[in-house]
């Protein structure tokens, strides 16, 4: 593990941490002036997608896990966090936090099933985990079927901050991303974070230097799937939906897709994938099944000639990991 | 009129027998995908994408050219087959030093393009494909009544798997190909041309997904969204199967086809999960699967 971390970590560390730190900076300030600017609502979407796709990144990214069905944290952290709010009249936090919490019970089990195999079995494991969701999400009653739970109220913070007003909701749905991705930034700064790279880098030598790997996975797994949920769920409040379209396959794809656009395993790639990715639909909704092409081809374009994925070669240009 | 385990036995055989058509095709795709996972590495993402694109070929022959039944038999696994090989050639042989999740992520957005440039011809309603008229009719065999294009499929199906089987494991080609399985650059060293047969691997096995297609155009409607729901229990059946073995995917999928249809029977609910319940046992005593080697 000495070498591999000595290897990991001598790559011009403070320039990378600088680097970081002013990419840090140039969100936070795009961020604040954005809703003045820009339909707030299209960026609540935005921000709910990049804090999936940036848990989704953890995994993918820094332990070199392909899953391929997270969309049954985001889907079922939405329907609880709506059922909750809607039928018992939870307040929002308490809401989202019951989501969270399914969620990151739900990823137990997924994790602990799915580790079991390796690499492509991994990504075939949870697809159809997650089509069992799937499945499960339309047979149960509470989800409400084909109509999903819908008009789900926002309600206040702590009895006091009121969520109906656009501005105070942006603010919100900001705080709980630059939380969730404060939380996924210091994972992967962490010496948890250096063994899960090892694992990704090479897992038979991370196993024969003593690391608990199926631990430090199942680990990350969780984390993943938890942080998927408070993403789920606060889209759950922010937009009073919960549909079956959060827990469909199309939805594991297209957190793969913002990821690959964005980079794979770069900090910051995976909100920029989203933004794309959440505008793409935005101005093709009109052109209906075409936005299923559109995104095909970006898959194959990245895959064929664009690995890195944006941040990925921005960073290689400017020499620093972002 | 007689009952087994609170039944009627018409229910019971025909949903058997339904069981068994569902099994033909998770048997004919799980062993497309495992032939071409055993030469490229790949997991063939798209391989519910070509399913469809067969069954379309065939309802394209028949609607447009007239041509019918037997002839789109030969004819789209033919087509689609070099389709299979146009997309090897082009961009899945690029892939083949990287990890195996590139192949994945690439045959999955082709499974989108292909499926979004059909639904958007199509829309998502189903077309209809009459049954050939040689083929309408059935036989009651006194305890169920049997169309004979349903007994059709599922006799095709074994014949189809049991040719894969007897290529691969027991001809000269197939010793070839096992080797280049193993150890393709002795293979080559020894002259033959592996990237050849890797193309033609390819080619093979969208060619099956093909023919599945075709004969499953009569049964179920021919939609471009049939292939994308049918790929996800595909991936199941191989998980439990395995990817080692021919024979181990063509037992697994008729297998799981028959327990599907039993499913329908007597706990009508679970039939859509009963296999991820299946894979998620297997997981738990056997995580290599039925028939895989560790990995």
């Amino acid at each position: 593990m000495a070498a591999v971390k000595d290897e990991l970590t001598l790559i011009s560390r403070p320039a990378a941490i600088n680097g970081q730190f002013a990419a840090f900076g140039i969100m936070v300030a795009f961020f604040l002036v954005a809703p003045f600017v820009i339909y707030p609502v299209f960026l609540m979407k935005v921000l709910c997608f990049a804090l999936f796709a940036c848990a989704f990144n953890l995994l993918v990214g820094y332990v070199g896990l392909l899953s391929f069905g997270h969309a049954a944290f985001l889907g079922m952290a939405a329907y609880i966090c709506g059922y909750v709010a809607k039928t018992w009249g939870w307040p929002p936090l308490g809401a989202i936090l019951a989501g969270t919490a399914v969620s990151t019970l739900l990823g137990l089990i997924f994790g602990v099933l799915a580790i079991r195999r390796q690499g492509i079995y991994f990504a075939m494991i949870t697809l159809a985990l997650a089509q069992m969701v799937y499945f499960f999400c339309i047979e149960v009653k509470f989800t409400g079927g084909e109509d999903g739970i819908q008009a789900i109220p926002r309600g206040r913070i702590f009895g006091l901050i009121d969520l109906s007003h656009m501005m105070v909701v942006y603010f919100f749905v900001l705080v709980v991303f630059l939380a969730g991705f404060l939380l996924i930034y210091r994972t992967i700064h962490s010496p948890f974070g250096q063994v899960l790279k090892a694992i990704r880098e090479n897992e038979p030598r991370a196993l024969s230097l003593g690391y608990k790997v199926d631990h430090y996975k199942l680990i990350a797994f969780v984390l993943s799937a938890g942080l998927s949920g408070l993403a789920g769920a606060t889209k759950a409040i922010v937009f009073q939906l919960a549909s079956l379209t959060d827990v469909h396959w199309g939805t594991s794809g297209e957190v793969v897709l913002m990821t690959l656009l964005g980079g794979l395993g770069t900090v910051f790639g995976p909100v920029v994938g989203a933004f794309l990715i959440v505008a793409m639909q935005n101005y093709l909704a009109d052109l209906g099944s075409w936005v299923l092409v559109v995104q095909g081809v970006i898959f194959v374009v990245c895959v064929l000639a664009f690995r890195r994925g944006l941040i990925g070669e921005l960073g290689r240009l400017l020499k620093r990991p972002l | 009129m007689f009952h087994l385990l609170g039944v009627p036995p018409q229910a019971l055989f025909g949903q058997l027998l339904i069981g068994l058509i569902n099994g033909s095709f998770y048997a004919l795709l799980s062993l497309g995908l495992a032939v071409i996972f055993g030469l490229l590495n790949i997991i063939n993402f798209a391989h519910g994408a070509l399913y469809m694109m067969g069954a379309f070929c065939a309802w394209f022959l028949l609607t447009q050219f007239g041509i019918n039944y037997w002839w789109a038999l030969l004819i789209s696994p033919v087509v689609i087959g070099a389709v299979g090989v146009v997309l090897e050639r082009s961009m899945l042989r690029w892939l083949y030093k990287l990890d195996h999740l590139y192949g994945l992520l690439l045959t999955f957005g082709l499974a989108l393009i292909i499926q979004g440039l059909f639904q958007n011809k199509y829309g998502s309603a189903g077309q209809p494909y009459n049954i050939p008229a040689s083929l309408v009719g059935g036989f009651n065999l006194g305890f169920m009544f049997l169309p004979i294009y349903r007994g059709w499929v599922v006799i095709v199906s074994l014949v189809l798997c049991f040719g894969t089987w007897f290529i691969i494991e027991r001809t000269k080609l197939g010793s070839y190909l096992r080797a280049a399985t193993e150890n393709p650059s002795l293979v080559q060293a020894f002259g033959i041309n592996v990237p050849r047969m890797i193309t033609l691997t390819y080619g093979f096995g969208v060619a099956l997904a093909a023919l599945a297609g075709v004969m499953a155009a009569p049964i179920y409607q021919v939609s471009p969204l049939m292939g994308a729901d049918l790929i996800i229990v595909v991936f199941a059946v191989v998980v439990i199967g395995g990817m080692g073995s021919i024979m181990g995917s063509i037992v697994t999928g008729f297998a799981l086809g028959v327990i599907e249809g039993l499913t329908k029977v007597f706990y009508p609910e679970a039939s859509n999960t009963v296999i991820f319940v299946i894979m998620v046992i297997v997981l738990l005593i056997k995580p290599a699967g039925l028939f895989g080697r560790a990995g």
